[in-house]
């Protein structure tokens, strides 16, 4: 297991999870600078991401889709606050509709992301930070293969009234 | 009320994770009984504009609830939205483990089509 500290705060919404890589820190850069490494571990296997457009610098935006397993698009957009390589990077995470269009009523997320040295060894922590649970639970059941086994799970219920 | 019927330490260890102590403090007060904002103001040695900040983070994030009684807003605690944001960030660190597993996976390959560093 390479997550190193999970510290969680359901009162302020954030969680701040550090993971240590047997990288060097240009290396773990590379997993956010290229979107073709980005892809390959950003969605779960079932959800595998693709990202169409990826402007990597500070006030640009990528645009993403995860492909379910029934075909289903996820669409989400990046935009970049600041991008300070090897070390740092900040951007905001949504929703888009099928059209790529963002969804500003899903509000958005923010991630840090902080890597450091570690003479060998590499850690990286990402602080992320939600609107309000409601905008979390909607982030997590929407594109994301964990919060969509809920989402069905929620709709089994339903059904079964 | 929900939380009468939660055990001390099931509250205890819900709200073990609230980082401000004022938030904390507010919450527990409001855990015994509805309370109003300027009711909770005659505790703190802070402005009343400032409990309210601090009453609206927490509305904010589902742990508390305002109602309209009359002239005042009566603030009550809502153990089902801290219960549920608690659920929610395990399900999120879970992602992020997933993630770092493949991350791992991912940094172990060979380079591949990457331009080539000297070894």
């Amino acid at each position: 297991m390479t997550v190193t500290s999970s510290i969680k705060s359901p009162e302020a919404l954030t969680l701040a999870i550090t993971a240590e890589f047997p990288a060097a820190v240009e290396r773990v850069w590379q997993i956010w600078e290229d979107p073709r490494q980005l892809e390959r571990w950003w969605g779960p296997p079932t959800w595998p991401a693709t990202f169409e457009t990826y402007d990597f610098h500070p006030g640009g935006q990528a645009d993403y889709y995860m492909t379910g397993p029934d075909g289903t698009k996820a669409r989400g957009w990046w935009q970049f606050t600041s991008v300070d390589g090897p070390t740092r990077l900040a951007l905001n995470d949504g929703f888009a509709d099928d059209d790529g269009k963002r969804v500003e009523e899903m509000g958005q997320a923010l991630m840090e992301v902080s890597i450091v040295d570690g003479g060998g060894r590499t850690a990286m922590t990402i602080t992320t930070t939600f609107e309000n649970t409601e905008q979390m639970q909607k982030m997590l059941e929407m594109g994301m293969e964990e919060g969509m086994k809920e989402a069905m799970g929620q709709i089994d219920g339903i059904l079964a009234k | 009320m929900v939380v009468d019927q939660l055990s001390e330490d099931v509250v205890d260890r819900l709200f073990q994770a609230l980082s401000d102590a004022t938030r904390r403090d507010i919450v527990r007060r409001v855990s015994a009984g509805p309370m109003s904002v300027s009711g909770l103001a005659t505790f703190y040695a802070m402005s009343f504009a400032a409990v309210q900040k601090h009453v609206a983070v927490l509305e904010r994030a589902t742990l508390v609830t305002k109602e309209k009684r009359g002239r005042e807003q009566l603030v009550q605690a809502n153990p089902d939205g801290l219960a549920l944001a608690r659920r929610l960030l395990d399900e999120y660190e879970e992602i992020w483990r997933q993630r770092a597993a493949r991350i791992t996976d991912l940094l172990g390959q060979a380079p591949g089509a990457q331009a080539k560093e000297p070894s």
